[in-house]
């Protein structure tokens, strides 16, 4: 199990190079001077110079990349002009707001998906299958800005149950339950979309393995019905059904931007916005490589999981 | 593609996705022919008018717009941008994946590593990304998205060109001296069109929807052009006091995505087969019962099995599978259920405990009656304490009747279990104790198999000691043994043998294998288009069969030692049973086929244990 595991960190190394590569390919497309974009057009030509020099800029573009590769494997990210603060210290603060959204979004709609799915398939044709697919298709066509929007305006200013926006209350907040208490609405916003996907591949995963000869098997020894469809089905479901969570779990860190901006959620995809919208690129760099970094580790463990639970892929 | 649309059509909800979104896309052609107001015409006196007010049908944005006009122009807008995307990434990612496909190799492989690179972003990044290097803006936000979606169309197209590169007509096209580029543009090409259109079809939404996000963002259009997404963006601080600037925009937006979703799941199952057959239901935890006519009286057999019906109902057509069989077994008795595949033996057996699929099997009269009671009739929990209990199954090929994700040790307790208050390290104690009776060597390590680590012939083992975990008194094989080979077949069948003397079992064994019944059954039992032809003690059956169909089907089977000799195949095939003619099934096939066998029931006939259902058999009984 450690040589899977092992094998998978080593196979994400091009990965992460490759993604660095890109990210710096992109960023160097930018028009014009880099140290004029930092400095403004009022800047100084010395001024430029003498950025440029400090941040490599005169080097070739090769080398450029390796200055910078090196840079941040030993964590220097640069420093964010608009913030005045290295960007690794802004980029894993604001990564934390939005662990903490994205990771319960993501545990929702997992939890829910695969449970409306399950249900749907076991009463395939009845009513409950029908409300599911009708609320399921509701859900993937709301798009989550405009269901975080409505959810504000039916919540927290019609029924005032919940606070409009923010992680915790300005005054007397910060503890658990005024965390859970702001993170209701964004994290069941953030889930829709994604619940809908997995609920409507959760059933029709589910129909495909109920059909196969080993559930007639467990039926054939007696087996409770629960169990066939908690048991028996859902666990040989699961196989085709977690590869899709580890790519959903890519659309709600990217659904968590449009949260965090409808929400005022502190988190990185706001932090991106804003950055991009200063013109503050090396915030953007920055952050986009450590999220894409975390999002390519997170897989490796949807394939460890996939692995535990399939004996068929480790051998 | 007549037949498509119908199909995409019969389905109602694609229908309406269909309807809804052409409403959408007239309006917005229209839009500019319409007498609607300048969208960009500021009028700041008549700010966050409501809705149905005079003059604005839709009320009027922060600047006095008016809203109905800013919406047909925003969605054209969107549509016009998410659709040129789509057009984008679908032309490079195609022209990508049709040149990795075509030249393999190398370039294929360099391709396809940086298209992996690309995918392993999480979308948003990647836009973002783009965005921030080339500036907010509608142009750069639609280059953004196209090229997000790049990879994509690159890995489908590059796995249909694949397929086709390896083809005959490519061979040949680059054989008469066709050159690279004309290969691609003219073989190629019109292949992979209809692919490329499907993938952009069931993505369009997808793109309109993701630069509308840019556009909330602030990244997209810049004002005052305003596309759907910058028109919610811009409400939303207007949201709380005036909540019908938001709303427009954001139902329009849902609308098109909706539509496009139906469409899309119309064009998806109209393309699927399968969905249309009904193959795709699952089947319930028992058998639909739905009997006509009486139910037969209680007999003292230990199983009878009494006039069974049991049918397939598909869309209108109903195969009767199983026409009115009858079959019983007593104590320590073997009996063999012989015929050709669909012939309807294994819905027989499968009718007992109610497991044929259903969808589409219905058991639609007679009875099943273990020691006397109706098992038919019984309710669910009845027949799930019945089930591996008292009467116990083997199936055929344990590769898929086995769950391939459960240690073989954990299947063998489960089956206690499921009928025994027993703890793990019992159950666990007890499976072990199953594996040496069926003589599975090194027990105490294969206990921890995965099926897929199993030879053939031990998981069939590991599926007669399932069988036998609570010592039923009917065990049901369904050819236990068709796939292996002839020495496990031996000891297979041996192990059966022994266990029906040891512990007084009664089997009822369903084979298309004389041999095998010659070696284990004590009766026969032979089928045809779902009802018993023949029946009678084993060696007299076999001695002298009386139906010409079991006569012919005895002759099929190879002799060794035998010497050459032809062998009798029977000409045709059995009848598909949604529709039986009169008389006897068999008389197609039947070289003595004569006048009478065509016409009305005939009966199983004769004294004793044999039976025979023939006007003119071969021997008399």
């Amino acid at each position: 199990m450690s040589g899977y595991i092992l094998k998978r960190l080593v196979s994400a190394i091009p990965v992460l190079l490759g993604i660095s590569i890109i990210v710096f390919l992109i960023m160097s497309l930018i028009p014009g001077d880099p140290a004029t974009a930092i400095l403004g057009s009022y800047a100084t030509p010395e001024n430029v110079e003498k950025l440029n020099r400090d941040l490599g800029l005169d080097q070739p573009l090769v080398m450029r990349y390796f200055i910078w590769l090196g840079n941040i494997l030993t964590g220097d990210f640069g420093r964010s002009y608009s913030l005045n603060r290295p960007v690794i210290d802004e980029v894993l603060e604001r990564f934390n707001a939005t662990l903490v959204l994205a990771g319960t979004a993501f545990v929702l709609c997992s939890i829910l998906g695969i449970l409306a799915g399950v249900a749907s398939a076991a009463r395939q044709y009845g009513l409950t299958d029908k409300v599911i697919t009708f609320v399921v298709l509701i859900g993937i066509s709301v798009p989550s800005f405009f269901l975080g929007m409505m959810m504000i305006l039916t919540f927290a200013v019609n029924l005032r149950w919940l606070p409009v926006s923010g992680m915790y209350a300005i005054y007397g907040g910060g503890d658990l339950p005024d965390l859970l208490n702001h993170l209701i609405m964004p994290a069941l916003a953030l889930a829709a979309v994604a619940t809908g996907v997995i609920a409507r591949l959760s059933r029709s995963a589910m129909l495909e393995v109920l059909r196969q000869d080993f559930i007639r098997t467990a039926r054939a020894k007696g087996v409770s019905e629960t169990r066939v469809i908690m048991g028996h089905a859902l666990r040989a479901a699961m196989v085709s059904i977690i590869p899709v969570l580890g790519i959903q779990a890519g659309f709600v860190l990217s659904g968590a931007v449009y949260i965090e901006i409808v929400f005022q959620w502190p988190g990185v995809g706001r932090m991106l916005v804003d950055a991009i919208l200063t013109r503050d690129l090396l915030l953007v760099q920055g952050g986009v490589v450590f999220v894409a970094a975390c999002y390519v580790l997170f897989n490796i463990a949807v394939d460890v999981a996939q692995s535990l639970l399939d004996p068929r892929i480790r051998t | 593609m007549t037949v498509f649309l119908g199909l995409l059509f019969r389905n109602r909800l694609a229908a309406i996705g269909a309807v809804v979104f052409s409403i959408i896309l007239v309006s917005v052609l229209i839009a500019p022919l319409l007498p609607l107001q300048d969208p960009d015409a500021t009028a700041t006196a008549d700010r966050f008018q409501r809705p149905f007010t005079e003059g604005h049908l839709l009320g009027t944005d922060h600047l006095g717009r008016d809203l109905l006009s800013r919406l047909l122009h925003g969605t054209r807008l969107s549509l016009g941008v998410g659709v040129l995307a789509a057009v984008a990434a679908a032309t490079i990612g195609s022209a990508v994946g049709i040149v990795a496909g075509y030249f393999g190799g190398r370039i294929d492989n360099l391709i396809m590593r940086g298209v992996d690179m690309l995918m392993a972003f999480p979308y948003i990044l990647l836009a973002l990304a783009i965005v921030a290097a080339l500036g907010p803006g509608l142009m750069n936000a639609l280059i953004a998205v196209a090229a997000v979606n790049v990879p994509f169309f690159a890995r489908n197209i590059r796995g249909v060109t694949v397929g086709l590169a390896g083809r005959e007509f490519i061979d040949a096209a680059r054989l008469a001296g066709m050159g690279h580029a004309r290969i691609i543009l003219t073989e190629l090409l019109p292949n992979v069109l209809p692919v490329i259109i499907i993938a952009m079809s069931t993505t369009v939404g997808w793109m309109i929807l993701e630069t509308a996000g840019l556009s909330f963002l602030g990244l997209g259009s810049q004002p005052p052009q305003a596309d759907l997404g910058s028109m919610l963006g811009e409400a939303r601080s207007a949201l709380i006091s005036h909540p019908h600037t938001s709303i427009v925009p954001g139902i329009m937006i849902f609308l098109i995505v909706m539509s496009i979703n139906l469409l899309g799941d119309g064009v998806r199952d109209a393309l699927d087969p399968r969905l249309r057959s009904g193959a795709l239901s699952r089947p319930r935890a028992m058998t639909l019962v739905d009997r006509k006519g009486a139910v037969p009286t209680a007999t003292t057999d230990l199983l009878a099995i009494q006039d069974l019906h049991t049918q397939f109902h598909v869309g209108r057509r109903i195969y009767r599978a199983v026409g009115g069989v009858s079959l019983s077994v007593q104590p320590g008795e073997c009996l063999g259920l012989v015929g050709e595949s669909g012939s309807g033996k294994s819905v027989t057996a499968l009718s007992v405990m109610g497991l044929v699929a259903s969808p589409p099997g219905v058991i639609a009269g007679g009875a099943v009656r273990f020691q006397g009671e109706d098992l038919i009739g019984a309710r669910y929990e009845r027949l799930r304490r019945m089930r591996g209990d008292r009467v116990a199954y083997i199936f055929q090929d344990p590769l898929s009747t086995l769950h391939p994700l459960y240690r073989v040790g954990t299947q063998l307790a489960e089956a206690i279990q499921a009928h025994h208050r027993l703890s793990r390290t019992e159950a666990r104690t007890r499976a072990l104790a199953l594996l040496k009776d069926v003589r599975i060597p090194n027990p105490e390590a294969r206990i921890d198999n995965y099926p897929h680590e199993m030879s053939g012939g031990m998981r069939q083992r590991i599926g007669i000691a399932m069988a036998l975990a609570n010592e039923p008194d009917v065990i049901i094989a369904d050819e236990p043994t068709t796939a292996l080979d002839v020495t496990v077949q031996a000891q297979i069948l041996a192990l059966l043998d022994d266990l029906r003397r040891d512990r007084g079992l009664a089997i009822i064994f369903i084979t298309h294998d004389f041999g095998v019944v010659a070696q284990l059954c004590d009766r026969i039992a032979v089928m045809y288009a779902g009802r018993i032809v023949e029946q009678g003690p084993t060696r007299a059956v076999l001695d002298a069969p009386a139906h010409p169909y079991t006569k012919r089907l005895i002759a099929c089977v190879p002799e060794l030692g035998g010497g050459q000799r032809a062998l009798a195949a029977i000409p045709g095939l059995p009848p598909v049973v949604d529709d039986l003619p009169p008389g006897c099934v068999f008389a197609p096939r039947c070289d003595k086929a004569r006048q009478g066998c065509r016409d009305g029931e005939i009966t199983l006939a004769g004294s004793g244990p044999r039976a025979v259902r023939c006007l003119y058999p071969e021997e008399v009984i």
